[in-house]
């Protein structure tokens, strides 16, 4: 079976390699729908996605802004759950999606399903791994061991506000990549970003056996050329989602909107 | 044993499920708190204010006319937390954080509300300590609470209403910790129950263990013994956790929760989140919640506001699971008769919330032997409710 963790790593590299940054799309599960979201998904993969993030919908998403809020509550509707999730990459790994795949969601979910169910089953159906924002490092043991069992990625999160000998102990738990967390906040895009950020990249990277990914707030081409040098790899979401919301009523060009927007961002990986 | 652990586990409830950027606080809330609870000078300050402006100790009333009410075989006690500044237990925290967060150089103080008792707690000693105050309470219960609203206002607080979710309580919190997480290093976050990461049930319980302390002492002075009984309602379970703490290793004494039964167990109205809920992490704890099949959360209901929280303490959630406390649940109707019952036999109207925990004692009254001491919290004073009660007596053709 494939190593989950090591293609999200790979993938990563590869994209350094080839002197990109790599690119980490975001999108809500489930929204607008389930089968859009696998659309979208193909959309992603064509448009140059690195590693595709997954959010699954939580009634509480107490670490995002309103525009993922929203998209949340558009998803949750649908009454999503995790068996439906894994058998979507199921079904998408079947026709050969390639792309990487990490799910991110609040514990509660993973918790109610059970991490370990959750683990095997995302290991069969060639999910790569999880981003849970509310599981830090001192509650995050029992899902380290898991993932690490069934080969997922266990993508931790370093903030603006993690001291460097915390985030180094971080990184070194982290799989996959870690998540570097660019501003003091919640997610949603941003004009500007913190003017150290360049600075405390430059300090993960170092202090990280992982490659660095850098998100929140990250809404435009130019912000994306900017950090390529200084970040493995890049996020994008909130803009994302934003592109989403403002297409629901023309559901015909809303998967081609959001991949001429990947396209474009993904050129401006190029260091 | 002491706990929490070190993480702050309650066995296997409790710790700190929070997004990274908040941690750091948290370990300087915890150093900072433990710090001061050993400063003689902040417990002076903390003392002083509890004595002069909150107005404590609180009278523990032997209430023989509601005991002649209910066979007259009874020794009923109620701890006037009523009496408090502000009219609700909720003080006694408030006051504690903010002037903790004083001294940790805050400069801004936070808070959610859902009935907005802790809100006008809060904003109360931030106007007294001279801290700024935004309270986050939901759009809906800004409508339904809204004199509160304008208490808040008066104390000089800032009331941001809150329109995501369902836009109560529970999106309240997620709106207050979301303003942490954005201001963190300059903004305290008073959390108004025994919920939310560690450090918090710990504090809170701490800084409500006053009522639990004074109980224990008059008990001993006018009894010449430990209650049997002691009974209070379940919200959050700040003033259960309160009342409850100092007696924990008193093995006799026997401590019931009363949650909110609201329209029904078998409906989908009701609060009764540690008789009918399942484990699960919101808020940043591992807890007892109302959630769905797929651990989504659900929404809670009970005609008393406070008592409206899809989620409980972790170390109730402890309680329940070791054995040390008994959880039960009474409805909106039983509630609502203990509110007019100690009404007409005490001269005392009591919060709706703290009705609840009256509502049990009625309950279990004539199974009880005889000469069982039983200490009821009165968790808070019902003048927020009147108006609440009285619409709906009137739906009922009752008044
Ligand atoms: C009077 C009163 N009692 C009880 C509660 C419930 O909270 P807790 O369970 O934390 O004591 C509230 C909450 O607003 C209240 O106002």
């Amino acid at each position: 079976m494939r190593n989950g963790a090591q293609a999200v790593e790979e993938a990563i590299r590869k994209a350094n390699e080839r002197g990109e940054a790599a690119l980490i799309p975001f999108i809500e599960g489930a929204d607008p729908s389930l089968e859009v979201t696998a659309e979208l998904l193909w959309a992603l993969e064509e448009a140059g996605a690195d590693v595709i993030e997954l959010g699954f919908p939580f009634s509480d998403p107490l670490a995002d802004g309103p525009t993922i809020q929203e998209a949340a509550q558009r998803a949750l509707k649908n009454r999503p759950t995790l068996s439906d999730f894994l058998a979507m990459v199921e079904n998408l790994r079947r026709k050969g999606f390639k792309t990487p795949i990490v799910i991110m969601g609040y514990l509660n979910p993973f918790y109610r399903f059970g991490l370990e169910n959750f683990a095997k089953q995302a290991q069969k159906a060639g999910l790569n791994g999880a981003i849970i924002p509310d599981l830090p490092l001192e509650e995050a043991k029992p899902w380290l061991k898991i993932a690490h069992r069934y080969q997922l990625a266990a993508v931790m999160l370093a903030a603006p506000t993690t001291p460097p000998e915390r985030l180094a102990r971080i990184a070194q738990n982290s799989s996959g990549f870690l998540y570097y967390v660019s501003v003091t906040g919640i997610t949603g895009a941003r004009n500007k970003l913190p003017e150290d950020l360049a600075l405390k990249l430059d300090l993960a990277r170092e202090l990280s056996p992982v490659p660095v990914g850098v998100g929140f707030g990250i809404s435009r081409p130019e912000q994306v050329a900017h950090l390529a040098n200084f970040a493995d790899a890049i996020v994008v979401g909130s803009a994302i989602v934003k592109i989403i919301a403002a297409h629901l009523k023309k559901p015909a060009s809303l998967v081609k909107a959001v991949r001429d927007f990947v396209v474009e961002l993904k050129a401006a990986t190029k260091r | 044993m002491a706990l929490p652990d070190k993480r702050g586990h309650f066995g296997p409830f409790g710790g700190r499920y929070v997004p990274e950027t908040l941690m750091p606080a948290l370990f300087e809330l915890e150093e900072a708190y433990r710090r001061f609870k050993r400063d003689r000078t902040f417990k002076k300050e903390l003392d002083f204010y509890l004595k002069t402006y909150v107005g404590r100790p609180t009278p523990l009333y032997p209430a023989r006319k509601l005991a002649a009410t209910l066979g007259g075989h009874l020794k009923i006690y109620l701890k006037r937390e009523d009496l408090t500044h502000t009219g609700a237990h909720k003080i006694n925290n408030t006051l504690g954080q903010v002037l903790l967060a004083q001294k940790m150089g805050k400069k801004r103080i936070i808070a959610e509300t859902g009935a907005g008792q802790h809100g006008v707690a809060t904003a109360t000693a931030a106007a007294l300590v001279g801290l700024e105050c935004v309270v986050y309470m939901g759009a809906k219960d800004t409508v339904r609470q809204e004199m509160n609203v304008f208490r808040m206002e008066l104390l000089g607080a800032k009331v941001v209403p809150v329109y995501s979710g369902t836009q109560t309580l529970k999106d309240a919190i997620n709106e207050a910790i979301r303003d942490w997480v954005t201001n963190v290093e300059t903004t305290h976050y008073v959390i108004g129950s025994v919920v939310g990461p560690h450090p918090y049930p710990m504090m809170v319980r701490d800084f409500q263990s006053v009522i639990g302390r004074e109980t224990r002492r008059q008990i001993l002075k006018s009894e010449g013994r430990l209650p049997d009984i002691l009974i209070a309602c379940v919200g959050g379970g700040s003033n259960a956790m309160g009342f409850f703490f100092p007696f924990v290793n008193d093995q006799s004494v026997q401590m019931i929760g009363v949650e909110a039964a609201g329209a029904g167990l078998d409906t989908d109205k009701h609060s009764a989140t540690l008789t009918v809920g399942e484990p699960g992490v919101l808020h940043g704890m591992l807890t007892y919640l109302l959630q769905d099949q797929v651990g989504q959360i659900k929404g809670a209901h009970s005609v008393a506001p406070g008592l409206d929280y899809p989620g409980v303490g972790p170390e109730h959630a402890f309680f329940k699971e070791t054995g040390r406390a008994t959880y039960v649940a009474v409805d909106d109707q039983e509630a609502l008769a203990a509110f007019r019952l100690l009404s007409e036999t005490e001269g005392i109207i009591p919060a709706l919330e703290s009705a609840h925990a009256v509502a049990y004692l009625v309950k279990i009254a004539p199974k009880l032997p005889p000469n069982t001491i039983v200490v009821v919290n009165l968790s808070g004073r019902g003048d927020k409710d009147v108006a609440a009660v009285r619409e709906y007596l009137k739906g009922k053709g009752d008044a």
